[in-house]
């Protein structure tokens, strides 16, 4: 609902609030410039009497002064015939510049509240105000919702770089832009007279039909001083019924021309205030430091609202048509989806399609839908579930919980959990836990543990589709891919071989990163660029199912590296390990912006063992300003098996390695890198009290062991891994 | 038709306003006002009449819709407290830098020889204000003879 409320106003209006933006940002710049330019005011006392004095000896025939907000004061007279005008220095009363506004500030003023079209346009600028505020209240809304609370809307984010760089420029603009766009309905409502009428000015008095009185003793204006002046208005000469006009920022009033009295004032009431005060705040003219301040954060608009595009065509929110859906009586299985962004409807249409193709009368549809009575014939239901911001139900599930809560008893048909989710977020699949967790406290039977995909992981689904195929007698062999990647040939330059007396082969691959003309690149042939961390996809010949190695290189290092382990049958593996340099493979790059060292110069913590070490080296390598890094790396045994062993003592010579501990599992002294780092605990406690973040590669069972230790080694500090990632300081790269 | 139903308000204000004596004759009188290039937003302007002592007796016309920028008018703003009442009916859009603006009404022929002034206030934003830019008596010799104002009316006549 709420991301309805923001996607489709902010697709709607994108262009016009770009337009919009742009000209508010160059508009922010004229009351800076005025308050620049304007002739600083050395006496603060000047009266407006000794002000119109000077100016009065200077233009005989002055008919009005004014005072812009800025402090500029203006003068407007009329003398031999001919209308004459300029902004004057109080000191002397003579004219010092042009009095004529800028032509662009009028020409973007006109563009930016009625885009050239009168009404029509005002009209339409409005709604784009409303569209503003909308975005910004709904945009708040998701933001603290992803991020767990308003006390974390400031944690750091972690994801792809379009939405990460969406968010981060709406939390620094946001209030700005909430500002800007509030005040701006105000203005809107004031110019169609939606407001009440403003105080008017006191009835024109009875004068006294002479003229005569000299400005200078006039008392009204010798008690008022400069900085409070709006306006000063002349008689017309000879016109024996008009009168002085005074306007300052308390109030308006008129002053006899025979006798000088002040003759009538009306004070300025509180809601001319808060209108003037709103003004102050939209345009900046009397504030032209906020006025700067909110110009640039309307900057940020066009970028969000590119990225914001971007996002959107991305497929965030696009769900899949399911083809051969079956009704909700009829079908023997039954998938429920629960997705936010919309891209586990794409797993989910994957399986309900390979389920459809083996004979299955499958029914898929959303979690909020979930109607057990109706599902006459189901024998298994599958919950596919992803997990919004900390732990909470994503949008397509909403009320799930509510409702499974509310049956009578559990259905019959037994579940199927699968969650999806990033595992460097705090509450990894913590929606999918809670679905798994009420079904059990429900008696619901499982038809097989809780599983979960990591980060959209083709090869997790895989697996879990295989452990479910097998459960319902139907083998399932999936290969999802959240986007058809583009493959391009990677020829192999060098391998170096470990571990071959351990019957444990591990490789460093080193492929040539084809060098394409930029424009190539463009279309989309060649390989993106990448960075350490980010992955390699490399579809085998004889399966449909993609694997992952971690890049240990960037594009910048002209080559794309990876470790590759020999898993007994592997088929993947295989085929790579018997690549010969000169060989070649086709393989594709898949960004992982979540598992990479956060710009910054605080310490690093790498902790990585056996081909875990790729991207860990990778961020070694790419470490030339010599940011703290500490690496901790276990693998079997130094004659053996250390990847990258000359390297790291390179690295660590040269600084780009802060200190290097090794762990050697099959040595004389049997260490695994999590006992190296229970060894050195002081020192890591230290290094993460300094801030340090810390990225973690290797085996699940390695991750586990790195957990607990350092779960040990922060408690008595009052830390956890908990905080560290809801801080977005513990990334894992798990296999 | 917006110029008809002006006319027929306009006769109705006339006559209430200026109390004019035995059975008032109308003729339609076509008002010519030309802008000069001043360079700024489009001009508000009031059209309205005074007697010869510069009381106020009735309005003609109002270029420009928003009230809240009336008081710049500052003469007929003076003269009206900013009445709206005054211009029901025969308000039109703002004219224009270098535009013409062109209505014709049935005035009264008492408004003619008898020392009526017809006056125009001249507003433009963030401009200066130009109260009574034209002021000129409602005369029969007077008809189609152009006269200057100063800063955004560079010329205005009224042809019977």
């Amino acid at each position: 609902m709420i991301r309805s409320l923001h996607r489709w106003p902010g697709l709607a209006a994108a262009a016009l609030l770009v337009v919009l933006a742009l000209s508010g940002a160059a508009l922010s710049l004229f009351p800076a410039l005025e308050t620049l330019q304007t002739p600083a005011q050395g006496d603060p006392g000047l009266s407006v009497a000794t002000l119109a004095t000077r100016i009065q000896a200077q233009h005989p025939g002055v008919e009005q002064i004014r005072r812009a907000p800025s402090g500029r004061i203006v003068a407007y007279w009329f003398e031999d015939g001919a209308p004459g005008a300029a902004a004057i220095d109080p000191a002397t009363g003579a004219g010092v510049a042009s009095a004529d506004a800028p032509a662009a500030r009028g020409w973007l003023k006109n563009l930016h509240r009625s885009l050239f079209l009168d009404d029509a346009g005002r009209i339409a600028a409005a709604v784009g105000a409303a569209s503003m505020l909308l975005l910004s209240i709904s945009g708040i809304a998701l933001v603290v919702r992803r991020t767990g609370g308003w006390r974390k809307v400031f944690s750091p984010l972690k994801g792809a770089v379009s939405g990460r760089l969406h968010v981060e420029i709406a939390r620094v603009s946001v209030a700005g832009l909430l500002l800007s766009s509030a005040t701006a309905l105000w203005m809107s409502a004031s110019t169609f007279a939606l407001l009440p009428e403003e105080t008017a000015p006191p009835a024109f008095p009875a004068v006294s039909g002479e003229t005569g009185a000299v400005v200078a003793d006039m008392p009204a204006l010798r008690a008022t001083a400069v900085s409070t002046l709006r306006e000063l208005t002349f008689p017309y000469p000879g016109d024996l019924t008009d009168a002085f006009t005074l306007k300052t920022d308390t109030g308006q009033g008129y002053i006899d021309q025979g006798t000088g009295a002040l003759v009538a004032w009306n004070d300025l009431g509180g809601f001319d205030r808060v209108s003037e005060t709103i003004y102050m705040l939209h345009t900046g003219k009397g504030a032209s430091v906020l006025g700067l301040v909110l110009g640039l954060m309307a900057l940020g608009v066009p970028v969000m609202a590119g990225t914001g595009i971007v996002l959107w065509a991305g497929g965030a929110g696009k769900r899949p048509r399911i083809r051969a859906n079956a009704a909700p009586g009829r079908a023997d299985t039954i998938l429920l989806v629960g997705s936010e962004g919309g891209s586990t409807w794409g797993f989910a249409k994957t399986l309900h399609d390979a389920l459809a193709a083996d004979g299955h009368s499958v029914h898929t549809d959303a979690m909020s839908r979930f109607a057990p009575t109706r599902y006459t014939s189901a024998r298994r239901i599958v919950v596919l579930a992803a997990t919004y911001g900390d732990g909470t139900a994503p949008s397509s599930a909403a009320g799930f919980l509510d409702r499974l809560a509310a049956l009578p008893e559990a259905p019959a048909a037994p579940l199927a959990v699968l969650g999806f989710g990033d595992r460097n977020f705090p509450a990894f699949c913590g929606f999918a836990q809670d679905v798994a967790d009420a079904a059990a406290a429900k008696g619901w039977p499982a038809l097989l543990p809780m599983d979960s995909v990591d980060r959209q992981s083709p090869q997790d689904f895989a697996r879990w589709a295989r452990a479910f195929g097998a459960v319902i007698g139907t083998p399932l062999e999936i290969d999802h891919q959240p986007v058809a990647p583009r493959t391009c040939d990677l020829t192999l330059v060098s391998r170096r071989d470990y571990g071959t007396d351990m019957q444990t082969p591990v490789s460093i691959l080193r492929f040539a990163v084809p060098r394409l003309p930029v424009w190539r690149r463009w279309i989309g042939q060649g390989l993106p660029s990448f960075a350490a961390g980010d992955l390699l996809g490399i579809v085998p010949a004889g399966s449909p199912v993609t694997r992952f190695y971690s890049l240990a290189s960037a594009t910048g290092d002209g080559f794309a590296e990876v470790c590759v382990r020999k898993h007994p049958g592997g088929l993947c593996s295989g085929q790579l390990l018997s690549l010969q340099p000169g060989d070649s493979m086709r393989a594709f790059v898949r960004p992982n912006p979540t598992f990479r060292p956060k710009r910054g110069r605080a310490p690093v913590i790498l902790i990585g063992a056996g081909t875990g070490i790729g991207p860990l080296a990778g961020f070694a390598r790419a470490n030339a300003n010599k940011r703290p890094m500490h690496l901790w790396f276990g693998v079997r045994h130094p004659d053996s098996d250390l990847l990258y062993g000359a390297e790291l003592a390179e690295w660590q010579a040269d600084g780009r390695l802060a200190s290097l501990t090794t762990a050697f599992s099959r040595a004389q002294t049997r260490s695994y890198v999590q006992d190296a780092l229970r060894r050195d605990g002081a020192q890591v406690a230290q290094l993460i009290a300094d801030g340090a973040e810390v990225l973690v590669c290797g085996g699940r069972g390695m991750a586990a062991g790195v957990a607990e230790a350092l779960t040990e080694i922060l408690a008595p500090r009052g830390l956890s891994l908990q905080t560290l990632k809801a801080e977005g300081r513990y990334g894992e790269d798990i296999y | 038709m917006k110029s008809l139903l002006a006319a027929l308000a306009l006769t109705t204000a006339l006559t209430t306003a200026l109390a004019l004596p035995g059975a008032a004759q109308a003729r339609p009188v076509t008002l010519t006002t030309t802008l000069n290039d001043y360079g700024g937003d489009g001009a508000y302007l009031a059209l309205y009449v005074t007697d010869a002592s510069g009381a106020y007796k009735g309005s003609l016309w109002m270029a420009g819709g928003k009230s809240k920028y009336y008081e710049h008018l500052r003469d007929w703003y003076r003269a009206t407290a900013g009445n709206t009442a005054e211009i029901n009916g025969i308000t039109g859009a703002s004219v224009g830098a270098g535009r013409e603006l062109s209505i014709t009404l049935d005035l009264s022929d008492a408004l003619f020889d008898a020392g009526y002034v017809l006056h125009i206030d001249a507003a433009v934003e963030d401009m200066r204000d130009s109260p009574s830019e034209i002021a000129v008596p409602l005369t029969s010799d007077g008809a189609g003879k152009p006269t200057a104002g100063r800063r955004y009316i560079s010329s205005f006549s009224y042809d019977m």
